[in-house]
């Protein structure tokens, strides 16, 4: 509701500054009536203009009406002016005259809107990299050759064949399968970028392990690469996966040109060098071409209107210390649209973009904002059950297999049962505006909806019911579309008795509901940040500036943690200065108290009262807190080959950073420099990338290249990974002539110490002979590692992975949250990853954490468990089995107690109790033994 | 007359995993036998061998928790 949605709008000016801007909206006509439109889809059935459907990448077909694709906000049809008959010839009006509820609008126009607001966020997406160009691959040439978008909407159970893996062209099913990697990323080739698009190889293993889902393991699946970049959390394990068990094959070279195969012409030939120079040439049936990201075109206009500068590729530039501002103040920006990045990290600078923006707006903060008005509940609980039944035809969804006025006329049979109406679309805002007043009409108090599931529409219904004067709770759903017309589509007369079951059963449930009350619980306004280095620091300043109280918690004796060490961002920016005025910045804030040499050693509460002690050195000391973020940290990795400990001059990457930021006078004898990458990662203590190692090396060896140009530089390497426009990076230190080996893991590089020189030997893979050189200084990529800190872990109850970094809720979706209510995570005790990373997902977390801090108290669901004290014989079964340690157990009446707080109402405790004393409100024993026996009843 | 067996299945199924992966075989169009009838559940824990054997009286043919 503090949400205005406007679609097929352009923002067109911005005037003012920041707090104070003056935004210019174009927004083009849609030609339908929003508040009309219901959704129902009977305008496209009935359009007679066919045009490709660039959802599903010109594989399929939509009309000149139509939604995006089916799942799009707000789900209403608009007219693409463009392809529309009426607006080429001015005849047609097909949807006007199948319009149910008269929402076409052919005479709709474009409008200039105006709004003020504070501050604006850019998060305008990229564009996928048009291969057509690269007359090489047979893109638009050769149907066997396909992009990585378009094979995406193959796979998809929403695209064009529904998940059936085939060839667009000819619908065959495809047996062998290429995927060509860095089309258009990574090519100093005008028409590409230079930059690596950083998404691709994670997208084409993870296509090829879907394809083969999809079509067997006897499809033949090869990746064709230059470097494999799984560099992000849990991506070298998938990558291992696909190659080691589910026979992705992968072969590390260019392809230089594909061609049609003579025959029939449906195949396509590849040829390219392997890695020991052979030609080889290899035939397919379908070719995918793994195509980048790049800056959308028309963006260019939109940021000279709005004066924010771009990067040299045509992204929105922003440094790495303030990652989602633009250089205009007030104007940010997240997603692709600051480079190409994948969906937890977009997700991730959202977060991060409002934490920003929120920090900069506290004073105004709620002075717009729109509270929603209820009517008071009306009091039903010495009613009779008087239930309304709504049977949906979700448009044919439903309606299409399922005969829903059968449904809907068993209904009415059923007992309690008053009123029953069939809905088109249960879900659209008039529906739900009818619902509430058939509800009132009909004095119902209890409502069963049969439409989809309550997974995802429970709440929507439950609002109506709100609005309608009845609790929430009084509601039950039977799905009759995901579980039962969409699975069951062959055999309708088995889903439409399935329904009548469903049906019957939801009512025999909803005549048992009862009203369930909602605790509200005090939230204490302030936050708990463990850990003072970058991420922490940043998290901690976030919510401060939003004007709320913070306790800095640092093990150390001072603030900065690792970055401390570093001499710069890949950006070349000084982080030792950035560092320090930070931890200036942290000090003199008034919001926040710096806990320094002080560790956590207890917390107890749960979202919104947290209780938590600290061990300072000062003594013990409580503080209460409504958040906590953890930004604990890892470190490097010791290493224990390669001389490390051993010789003087083997050093670690922070190691060579300390002696370039301290100009120390070792370097000035150094003729000859090698780097060994992957000291500790990827390998089987370390299964996973440890993301950052070869963009610092690369950077450290353009350093000492740039003090001491005659110095030989060498990079032993095993994939480069310097992804998104750290490539530019790479390209430059291979220009200034720093040396590139790749080795394998099998054939590791060896280090010896003759006459106290340092001597490295490794294979050459080019001449396939081994080379030894004298080197003067070894720098070793050591892995990050985690601290591995259960005791931490424990405290919170959170979980960690096995490698011990901190598990978020979701890594997509959820990418700074925990599934445990109020604590969030960043900064590498999530995974290794650069500062400018570290630092919005600082933001990200404060601005997450500040949902719950906004508000004076939280709300606690109904559906929790109850304990009836004249039941509860004191056995603490149900203490024992609750994994929320939300039951205790009270001494002095012999009885076990719920926390409404804790209960996450899972209901374990009341399977255990073997007195039925504790119940699950929603799912209590008599409810679930109604469903049991009506469902087989008919 | 077709006196083929068909098997009545009662299913209790978690609302945040098994409950989530039926409604998932329904957008991808994943088609089976309409035999089974499920029981929306916040936890398998909440399920009791109460249940189970309540279920087998009243004519299930087989029960299925998923969680």
């Amino acid at each position: 509701m503090n949400i205005e949605l406007l679609t097929l709008t352009e923002l067109a000016g911005l005037e003012g500054e920041e707090g104070n801007f003056t935004a210019t909206l174009r927004q083009q006509p849609r030609y339908v009536d929003l508040d009309r439109c219901i959704g129902c889809g009977l305008c496209a059935e009935k359009c007679p203009k066919k045009v490709p459907d660039e959802y599903n990448a010109g594989l399929a077909k939509r009309k000149a009406i139509y939604v995006k694709f089916s799942q799009t906000v707000p789900l209403k049809y608009a007219i693409d002016r463009d392809a529309c008959i009426y607006f080429k010839k001015g005849t047609c009006k097909a949807c006007e005259k199948h319009c149910p509820t008269g929402a076409i609008k052919l005479d709709d126009e474009e409008r200039l809107l105006t709004r003020q607001v504070g501050a604006v966020v850019l998060a305008a997406g990229f564009r996928p990299y048009d291969p057509r160009v690269l007359a090489a691959y047979g893109y638009g040439r050769h149907p066997a050759v396909v992009t990585g978008l378009e094979f995406e909407r193959i796979l998809s159970a929403s695209g064009p064949f529904a998940g059936h893996l085939v060839r667009p062209a000819d619908h065959a099913e495809p047996r062998r399968i290429a995927w060509l990697q860095c089309v258009g990323s990574r090519d100093t080739h005008p028409d590409s970028h230079t930059y690596c698009s950083g998404v691709c190889c994670m997208y084409a293993v993870k296509q090829a392990v879907i394809a083969k889902e999809h079509a067997g393991a006897g499809l033949e699946t090869t990746i064709f690469f230059m470097d494999m970049r799984t560099y992000g959390k849990d991506f070298e394990r998938y990558y291992d996966n696909a190659r080691d068990r589910l026979g992705v094959r992968f072969v590390r070279s260019r392809v230089h040109s594909v061609d049609p195969l003579a025959g029939d012409g449906r195949q396509v030939q590849l040829t390219y060098v392997d890695e020991q120079g052979a030609r080889r040439r290899e035939s397919y049936d379908l070719v995918v071409l793994s195509i980048g990201l790049e800056a959308p075109p028309d963006f260019r206009d939109l940021v000279r209107r709005l004066g924010v500068d771009l990067d040299r590729h045509g992204f929105a530039a922003a440094g790495s210390f303030a990652p989602v501002a633009t250089s205009r103040p007030g104007v940010y920006v997240c997603g692709a649209l600051a480079g190409p990045k994948d969906i937890p990290y977009s997700v991730m600078e959202a977060s991060a973009a409002a934490g920003a923006a929120a920090s900069r707006l506290s004073e105004v903060r709620f002075t717009r904002v729109r509270e929603k008005t209820f009517p008071p509940e009306r009091d039903v609980t010495f009613e009779e059950p008087r239930i309304g039944v709504f049977v949906c035809r979700c448009g044919i969804n439903i309606a299409g297999v399922v005969d829903v006025p059968e449904v809907a006329a068993y209904a009415r049979t059923l007992p309690h049962v008053v009123h029953v109406e069939e809905n088109l679309y249960s879900c659209s805002q008039d529906t739900q505006d009818r619902m509430s007043e058939i509800i009132r009409e009909h004095g119902l108090n209890r409502v069963v909806v049969a439409a989809c599931s309550p997974r995802t529409h429970e709440p929507l219904f439950q609002e109506t019911l709100i609005n309608a004067g009845l609790n929430k709770y009084l509601f039950e759903m039977a799905n009759i579309r995901n579980q039962d017309s969409w699975v069951h589509a062959q055999t309708p007369e088995l889903a439409t008795g399935k329904a009548k079951d469903l049906v019957r059963m939801a009512v025999a449930k909803a005549s048992l509901l009862q009203p369930l009350a909602e605790t509200e619980l005090p939230v204490t306004q302030s936050a708990l940040v463990v850990g003072g280095g970058v991420a922490g620091m940043s998290a901690a300043l976030t919510l401060a500036r939003q004007g709320y109280p913070v306790h800095l918690v640092e093990r150390e004796a001072e603030l900065g943690g690792v970055a401390r060490r570093l001499l710069a961002t890949w950006q070349g920016e000084d982080v030792g200065e950035f560092v320090r005025r930070l931890a200036a910045e942290v000090t003199a804030e008034p919001n926040i108290t710096v806990h320094l040499a002080s560790t956590l050693s207890q917390v107890s509460g749960f979202v919104g009262n947290f209780v938590s002690r600290l061990e300072t050195p000062a003594g013990p000391r409580e503080v209460t807190h409504g958040v906590a973020i953890i930004a604990s940290g890892a470190r490097e990795y010791r290493p224990t080959e390669y001389l490390y400990g051993e010789h003087p001059a083997v050093v670690t990457q922070l190691e060579l950073d300390e002696l370039l930021k301290g100009n120390d006078p070792r370097l000035e004898s150094v003729a000859s420099l090698a780097f060994i990458q992957c000291v500790g990662s990827r390998d089987e203590e370390h299964p996973y990338c440890s993301k950052v190692c070869c963009t610092h090396t690369v950077k450290a060896a353009l350093e000492v290249k740039r003090r001491r140009p005659e110095a030989q530089v060498i990079v032993l390497y095993r994939d480069m990974r310097t992804y998104g426009p750290r490539e530019d990076l790479y390209l430059a230190a291979r220009e200034q002539g720093v040396l590139f080996v790749r080795y394998s893991r099998d054939r590791k590089p060896e280090v010896t110490a003759m006459d106290g020189r340092l001597q490295v030997k490794f294979l050459d893979p080019i001449l396939g002979l081994p080379v030894k050189l004298p080197v003067d200084l070894l720098c070793l990529a050591a892995a990050i590692e985690s601290h591995r800190d259960q005791a931490l872990a424990q405290m919170f109850r959170v979980p960690q992975d096995g490698d011990g970094w901190f598990l978020e809720a979701h890594q997509k979706l959820r990418p700074v949250d925990f599934a445990t209510d109020g604590i969030f995570l960043c900064g590498l005790a999530h995974y290794p990853k650069p500062l400018e990373e570290s630092i919005a997902q600082a933001q990200a977390a404060a601005a997450r954490a500040a949902t719950v801090l906004a508000k004076p108290s939280i709300r606690v669901s109904g559906l929790i468990s109850r304990v009836a004290p004249e039941l509860c014989c004191g056995c603490r079964m149900c203490v024992n089995v609750c994994p929320y340690q939300a039951i205790s157990f009270d001494e002095t009446q012999g009885v076990a107690v719920v926390n409404e707080a804790l209960c996450k109402g899972c209901g374990a405790c009341a399977a255990t109790c073997p007195s039925e004393a504790v119940i699950l409100l929603g799912f209590t024993p008599k409810q679930l033994m109604a469903q049991i026996k009506t469902a087989l009843a008919a | 007359m077709d006196t083929a067996f068909e098997p009545r299945i009662l299913a209790f199924v978690c609302n945040w995993c098994a409950y989530g992966a039926a409604d998932l075989a329904g957008v991808s169009r994943l088609q089976y036998p309409a035999n089974a009838r499920l029981i929306r559940v916040m936890c398998s824990a909440t399920v009791s061998p109460h249940h189970i054997l309540r279920a087998l009286q009243s004519g299930a043919d087989g029960v299925l928790v998923g969680g």
